[in-house]
């Protein structure tokens, strides 16, 4: 083997650099938005609904600012402007006034000279409710028209009829993003009406333009700047505590911190939509997909948040990654009065990914095919329409690809291990090894990338070369995912410097770069880097008449013809960009339309140990091969894929919002479950690099596609080992031990049509 | 807030009789989880953790402060298996049996154990000692008959222990869960079986039809330990709640119970 040794460019694309925040976060080190403090700063608390749905009587706050040391409390009569916030559509009150609609909804804050004093303060506040009955049953919510969206797509011919059917109902249970680090944040006042957050967020300029217009503030007189983001996975992309502290601080003329603890985070963010699905899959004896219809009822909770957006992605891959020639789905987002659902990882497509591909097995198996034949069979691929919106996939798309290399992946040996972090029921010592069953299981997921629907979708990002080398300013969120990494990678790739650093910027200084969601940060704010370092590069070549930009300088040939000071003496060089996608449409009436601006795959493996009887489990093993259109960080790819499969691991086995009646039932870590290490999978990944069509260097965002088809995957190994039905997401040990076996695979009623809707 | 550290037994005994309403600290692993989540704040706390007397652990006598992770290490079969699923291996390094036992939780890992041994539980007070058997001290789901001016002084298991002991554990997770179930049975070598399930009951509950049957068995054939299973499944008295359902901890109760039969027969 040969290596190249390019001294600009080993930390530029494709090298596997480590991240800045790496070592510091495993030490401790790490500042995180909890960590921040200021001089004389007060805490925040929240009051907080006990009922699910109440009418308020009455608030009576003089126990609490009786108490010594507390500074103030705040109801919805202290909100100055449209007193109003959501991330689509601005319809949550600041502080529920009139009647609460969720559990934990925001009645109050206070504020204190410490935490606890400011906890024992909202405990003292007096709130009388009466309870109204609680909407909780989305099916309900549906027919009686309590919704936020309703989506009918048809496309293809719908007298298209398949001799092989299968129908199926799904479930998948609500999943939370369970960040490590919680909802925090420090406001501090500037004297002069205006306000600073520090705050830990998915989206600076969202959250912004919702406290400045919720509190009738100018944009200027209120600046969002980044803080240490403990993990975010769409839990952060909807305002909790924004607009309560700058309250706070506006009023107490302090600065104010608040930090939840990790019962109340659970209630203060959206969640993954609860959601129910009816399948119906026609195909011809050959296996070829005819017509899929589904009906995809999704539970919103209170709020809008993203449930239109969250809605249309499941019903836009509805089908899944494959050519069907007739399509008709109904997708309905429900409102009730269960917490609310937004953003999460897959946003709207593990969903139905867990459905669809639980019906590409039962299919293969009426057809007596081989699961994995009858996917390839169908595989969508560029140059297709998706089945769904009609829309012609231009850019990469390989399906193909990525299930051929999954199948080729070796299967692990057999264990006969009797270690018992080994077997399922790990140190419970449950599971003797000849109770175990291995099974298989297939998935493959699609995927939309960045914004769609003809949202305008932007970043910004402005070049400024000093003579310290060449800073990337802009106000996009380190998640933890490795945005800041990667900028800079693409920075050194396209300038040709080495020393390339990304400076974050606040609301008041650069322009929005969108939300770090959608997988959309490598290439929509990485985008804007790569033409805001070749514009610098270009501009300082032209000014003294160079070819190449190093560090050092501006060379010519292998002569350096100005040092940074001697081309920055002649004035500085920045450029601002913006950069945007290929512009997208919202759909027609019957859900047609561009409506992506891009689309990505992947496909997991997974082989589960089962103890059947019983009911418990060992994921052993999930082999995926993805499409990442160019592989800027391998490292840091398969660090998502690692664990965006322990989050699809997560929903498939335990990960689940217990509710009754509205109320969380485990709102805690105790009863949360999380996949711990003994619950890990190994896991194995190949990076499938089919460069697309408009991310820089062809690359594609890699965040979501590891978490839509591992759970599909994983419970169809579990049906695999154990013959039963599984057809809701997590699979608890009675639905194993007690549940209903999977029903006679074949069926020819291509008659028979799904009852209403 | 007060936090009293005694030297000694005599000392804790005398601080406990001056104030009982003082709060008992030992590893605080269940303790904590009251203060962050249900808001307790005692004003008063004795920290018991390095009491000499309270860490000793002789023969059959298992101090209260001794942790689960020496629980873990230590020589008693089931109650080691027992221990090693507590929490994680910090839960482990700092909770108590003393902990569990106070705490008396349904889902106390030590306790099917403590049950299935016929424990007695030592308590003391400045007036004088108790024993009590272990359905004596545990009265309910996190109730027991610990005096407020009592310390748990440690467990007192019987002489003769059977080797043939084994635990297990059903949980949603692989480690570090709270048990849908949980069984201990222990065999003397004259097919005498005692089997008792935590998480299944407001306290840990003795499976005595099955006992009398099984130890009948000198050696069990399958259609025996099925109808043991049975026998187990009919006995516990499980809930549902959001952590699983009474049907599913009544079958998973005979299931792990026929294989720890099957672990401890020869
Ligand atoms: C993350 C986590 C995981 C856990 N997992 C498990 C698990 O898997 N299985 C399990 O059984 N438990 C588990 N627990 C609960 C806890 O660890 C155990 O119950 C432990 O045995 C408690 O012991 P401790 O010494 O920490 O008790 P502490 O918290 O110090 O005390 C518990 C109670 O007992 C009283 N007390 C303690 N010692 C005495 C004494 N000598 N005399 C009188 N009263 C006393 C205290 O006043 C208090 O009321 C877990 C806890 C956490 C936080």
């Amino acid at each position: 083997m040969t290596t190249t040794i390019r001294t600009a460019k080993t930390r530029g694309v494709g090298a596997s650099i480590p991240r800045p925040d790496g070592i510091p976060k495993l030490k401790g080190e790490f500042a995180y938005s909890s960590d921040l403090e200021a001089e004389g700063m007060l805490w925040g608390a929240t009051v907080r609904s006990p009922h699910a749905r109440a009418r308020i009587v009455s608030i009576d706050a003089a126990p609490a600012l009786a108490m010594v040391g507390v500074r103030t409390v705040l109801t919805q009569e202290d909100v100055t402007g449209s007193g109003r916030f959501g991330l689509a559509v601005r319809d949550q009150p600041v502080f529920a006034t009139g009647e609460v609609h969720f559990w934990g909804q925001p009645v109050a804050v206070v504020a204190a000279e410490d935490r606890e004093t400011a906890r024992r303060a909202a405990a003292a506040l007096l709130v009388a409710y009466e309870p109204l009955e609680p909407l909780v049953d989305p099916a309900i919510a549906a027919r009686t028209g309590s919704t936020f969206r309703v989506i009918d797509i048809v496309n293809g011919d719908p007298g298209a009829r398949g001799e092989v059917v299968v129908e199926g109902e799904y479930e998948v249970a609500m999943q939370d993003q369970a960040p490590l680090g919680t909802e925090s944040g420090l406001a501090i006042p500037d004297g002069i009406g205006g306000v600073d957050l520090h705050i830990s967020t998915q989206w600076l300029h969202a959250d912004h333009a919702q406290v400045f217009e919720a509190l009738a503030l100018a944009p200027d007189q209120v600046r969002l700047h980044n803080a240490g983001v403990g993990g975010a996975f769409g839990s952060r992309e909807d305002i909790s505590l924004q607009i309560h502290l700058c309250m706070l601080a506006l009023r107490t003329g302090r600065p104010v911190k608040m930090v939840y603890d990790r019962s109340e985070s659970f209630v203060g963010h959206v969640h993954r939509h609860p959601a129910r699905m009816r399948y119906r899959h026609e195909a011809d004896r050959d296996g070829n997909l005819i017509r899929i219809e589904a009906d995809l009822l999704f539970d919103g909770g209170a709020y809008t948040s993203t449930s239109g957006a969250v809605l249309a992605n499941a019903c836009y891959f509805a089908t899944g990654p494959y050519r069907v020639r007739s399509v008709a789905i109904h997708g309905v987002a429900a409102r009730t009065n269960n917490p609310t659902a937004g953003a999460m990882r897959g946003f709207g497509a593990p969903q139905p990914c867990f459905a669809y591909e639980a019906q590409m097995d039962r299919l293969a198996a009426a057809l007596g095919l081989d699961p994995v034949a009858l996917r390839l069979k169908n595989a969508l691929g560029t140059g297709d329409r998706l089945p769904t919106t009609g829309q012609p996939i231009v850019g990469s798309l390989p399906t193909r690809t990525v299930i051929e290399s999954v199948a080729a992946m070796p299967l692990p040996e057999p264990d006969e291990s009797t270690d018992p972090r080994r077997l399922p029921g790990g140190t419970g010592l449950t599971t003797p090894r000849p109770a175990v069953r291995r099974g298989i299981g297939f998935a493959v997921g699609i995927k939309n990338l960045a914004f769609s629907e003809g949202f305008d979708d932007f970043s910004e990002v402005r070049g400024v070369l000093t003579t310290a080398g060449l800073e990337l300013h802009t106000a996009a969120c380190e998640n933890g995912q490795g945005m800041v990494t990667v900028v800079e990678q693409i920075g050194r790739s396209a300038s040709g410097l080495d020393r390339v650093t990304v400076v974050f910027a606040d609301t008041s200084e650069i322009g929005s770069a969108g939300s770090t969601s959608a997988s959309r940060q490598t290439q929509m704010t990485g985008g804007a880097a790569l033409r805001a370092a070749t514009a610098v590069r270009d501009e300082a070549l032209r000014r003294v008449g160079g070819d190449r930009l190093d560090d050092s300088g501006v060379w010519r040939g292998d002569r350096l013809v100005a040092s940074l000071e001697e081309l920055l003496a002649s004035g500085p060089i920045a450029h601002l960009e913006r950069f945007r996608h290929p512009l997208t449409s919202p759909p027609n009436a019957t859900g047609q339309g561009d409506i992506h601006a891009g689309f990505v795959v992947a496909a997991h493996r997974a082989v589960v140990d089962v103890d059947a009887e019983l009911g418990v489990v060992r994921v052993v093993r999930i082999d995926t091969a993805q499409d990442v259109g160019r592989a800027l960080n391998p490292l840091a790819v398969v660090g998502q894929i690692e664990g965006g499969i322990m989050q699809g691991v997560g929903l498939a086995v335990m990960e689940e919002i217990v509710l009754d009646q509205g109320v969380m039932k485990n709102a805690s870590f105790t009863d949360y479950l999380l996949p711990t290490f003994l619950d890990a999978p190994e896991v194995e990944a190949i990076l499938i690099e089919e460069p697309d069509h408009w991310g820089p260097f062809g690359a594609k965002g890699v965040g979501e596609p590891p978490t839509i088809s591992s759970t599909a995957a994983v419970v169809a190994a579990m049906r695999n080992a154990t013959g039963r039905e599984l057809n809701r997401v997590p699979v608890r040990p009675q639905d194993i031990a007690l549940g209903s076996h999977q029903p006679p695979a074949t069926s020819h009623q291509p008659d028979r049509r799904p009852e209403g809707s | 807030m007060e936090t009293l550290l005694p030297r000694d037994l005599d000392e804790a005994l005398a601080a406990i009789a001056a104030d009982p309403e003082a709060t008992v600290l030992a590893g605080g692993t269940d303790l904590m989880v009251q203060v962050n989540l249900q808001g307790l704040r005692p004003a008063r706390v004795i920290a018991i953790r390095r009491i000499p007397e309270l860490r000793e652990w002789v023969g059959r006598f298992i101090g209260a402060a001794v942790t689960h992770r020496r629980l873990e290490i230590g020589p008693i079969k089931a109650l080691a298996e027992a221990a090693r699923t507590v929490g994680s291996p910090q839960i482990r390094s700092a909770g108590t049996i003393g902990g569990n036992l106070g705490t008396s939780s349904p889902a106390g890992d030590t306790l099917p154990f403590l049950a299935a041994a016929d424990a007695e539980i030592v308590l003391r007070s400045r007036t004088g000692e108790r024993v009590l058997p272990w359905d004596q001290f545990i009265t309910g789901p996190k109730r027991n008959a610990r005096r407020p001016d009592e310390l748990i002084v440690g467990v007192r298991l019987p002489e003769h222990l059977p080797a043939r002991q084994a635990f297990a554990k059903v949980g949603v997770r692989n480690a570090m869960v709270i048990a849908i179930t949980s069984c201990c049975v222990i065999r003397d070598e004259d097919g005498t079986t005692r089997v008792a399930l935590g998480s299944v009951g407001p306290t840990p509950i003795r499976a005595r039809q099955a006992e009398e049957m099984i130890s009948a068995e000198t050696r069990p054939s399958e259609a025996a330990r099925a109808e043991f299973a049975r026998l187990v499944a009919a006995e516990v008295r499980p809930i549902t709640d959001h952590r699983s359902t009474a049907e599913y901890r009544r079958h998973a109760s005979g299931v792990i119970a026929r294989r720890l039969l099957e672990r401890v027969l020869p």
